[in-house]
């Protein structure tokens, strides 16, 4: 007898975006404190965490992802006025990034040419086929301008969407042991880094160092959506890929 | 009020951003445009920093809450993930590596000199 209501709860729990909804804020809540607890383990990244608890438990109890994005997509239709926002801390900075342009300019042609360049080499030499790659090509732009240029170039959306989030949480998860070994100290370098390479998650980190480090991350991941969106396209079709 | 205020700033913003894209079929999407057309609009009228600040602030400081619901989408992916983990791995890490250290050396090196600030505001 008891067992009826349950199933009865469980079915309006797994279609109700409520439920995904709150899952998310939960583990978002959860996996945070953690991380704070742990003096910020690196590993511990709050995205991480939270994915992949989020995933173990969609697998687990079989409830389609598509189910639970209904719920989750209040969250996800945020990216876009947070992705307006980023306006606000670069126009605080504006005057020391507009004293630096020339450095700034040139750090980010050499970073976006190593990011892109070794990209494809890599997973060419690594036997990733023409789908995988043009799927992982705009890996390192942020989540939602990244599906929109895999559409162009013919990847798969859905799949650049996992690699840019993957790259994003590897990026902030490395940064600073990397930063830190190869002995770049200064704020400025550190936010332009993590953010070119690591889009929105690397700049959710680069706040966490600094606001300075948080306004060059922004900085980098807005010109790396921008100029990509702009030149990928193009740079794949010359390449012949 | 202030945050409420802010917040319709930006879905307009993002919502002129988006016209524009279509409009002009720019290939930068939507959102970027209207973080261009943030910046512009700071930029002219300084007085609009202070009905903005609210709302960015608090967006931007759960930021990393808001790229959970895309990541989660990996679970439709396992079985295509599958044969290429190896490529996708070795691709991932190690352009990541490349660029991150390629880009922070260069510009440490390029701002050499200057005088630079870590702001003191270190986040708890």
């Amino acid at each position: 007898m008891s067992e009826l209501p349950l199933d009865a709860l469980w079915v309006y729990l797994s279609g109700s975006p409520l439920f995904a909804l709150t899952a998310t804020l939960a583990c978002y809540l959860q996996a945070t404190w953690l991380f704070e607890r742990t003096g910020q383990w690196a590993l511990l990244n709050p995205v991480l965490v939270s994915v992949l608890v989020l995933a173990f438990g969609l697998q687990l109890s079989g409830v389609p992802y598509a189910n639970y994005f209904e719920g989750a997509q209040f969250v996800h239709f945020l990216l876009g006025p947070a992705t307006v926002a980023l306006a606000f801390p670069l126009y605080r900075e504006l005057r020391t990034l507009g004293r630096h342009a020339v450095p700034i300019a040139l750090a980010m042609l050499v970073g976006l040419v190593t990011t892109f360049g070794s990209t494809l080499l890599i997973a060419q030499a690594t036997g990733l086929d023409d789908l995988m790659r043009l799927s992982i090509a705009p890996k390192s732009v942020t989540a939602p301008v990244a599906m929109g240029i895999a559409e162009r170039i013919g990847g798969l959306p859905s799949l650049t969407a996992v690699f840019a989030i993957l790259t994003g949480v590897f990026g902030a998860v490395i940064a600073m042991p990397v930063l830190r070994l190869i002995r770049v100290h200064d704020d400025a370098a550190r936010g332009l880094a993590i953010g070119l390479v690591s889009h929105g998650i690397g700049t959710a980190r680069a706040f966490r160092i600094s606001e300075r480090a948080g306004a060059y991350a922004g900085l980098a991941m807005a010109l790396t959506a921008t100029l990509s969106a702009i030149t990928l396209p193009y740079l794949l079709s010359a390449l012949g890929i | 009020m202030n945050v409420l205020t802010g917040f319709v700033i930006l879905l307009a913003l993002q919502l002129c951003g988006e016209i524009l894209a279509r409009m002009l079929a720019l290939p930068v999407p939507g959102p970027v445009v209207g973080l261009l057309l943030l910046l512009v609009g700071l930029a002219v009228i300084p007085a609009l920093s202070t009905r903005v600040e609210q709302a960015a602030q608090a967006l931007l400081s759960h930021l990393s809450l808001l790229f959970i619901p895309a990541g989660v989408g990996v679970v439709v992916h396992l079985g295509r993930l599958e044969g290429a983990v190896f490529g996708v791995v070795v691709t991932l890490g190690s352009s990541t590596l490349l660029g991150l250290t390629a880009t922070a050396l260069s510009l440490q090196y390029l701002m050499r000199g200057r005088t630079t600030r870590n702001s003191p505001d270190q986040r708890p």
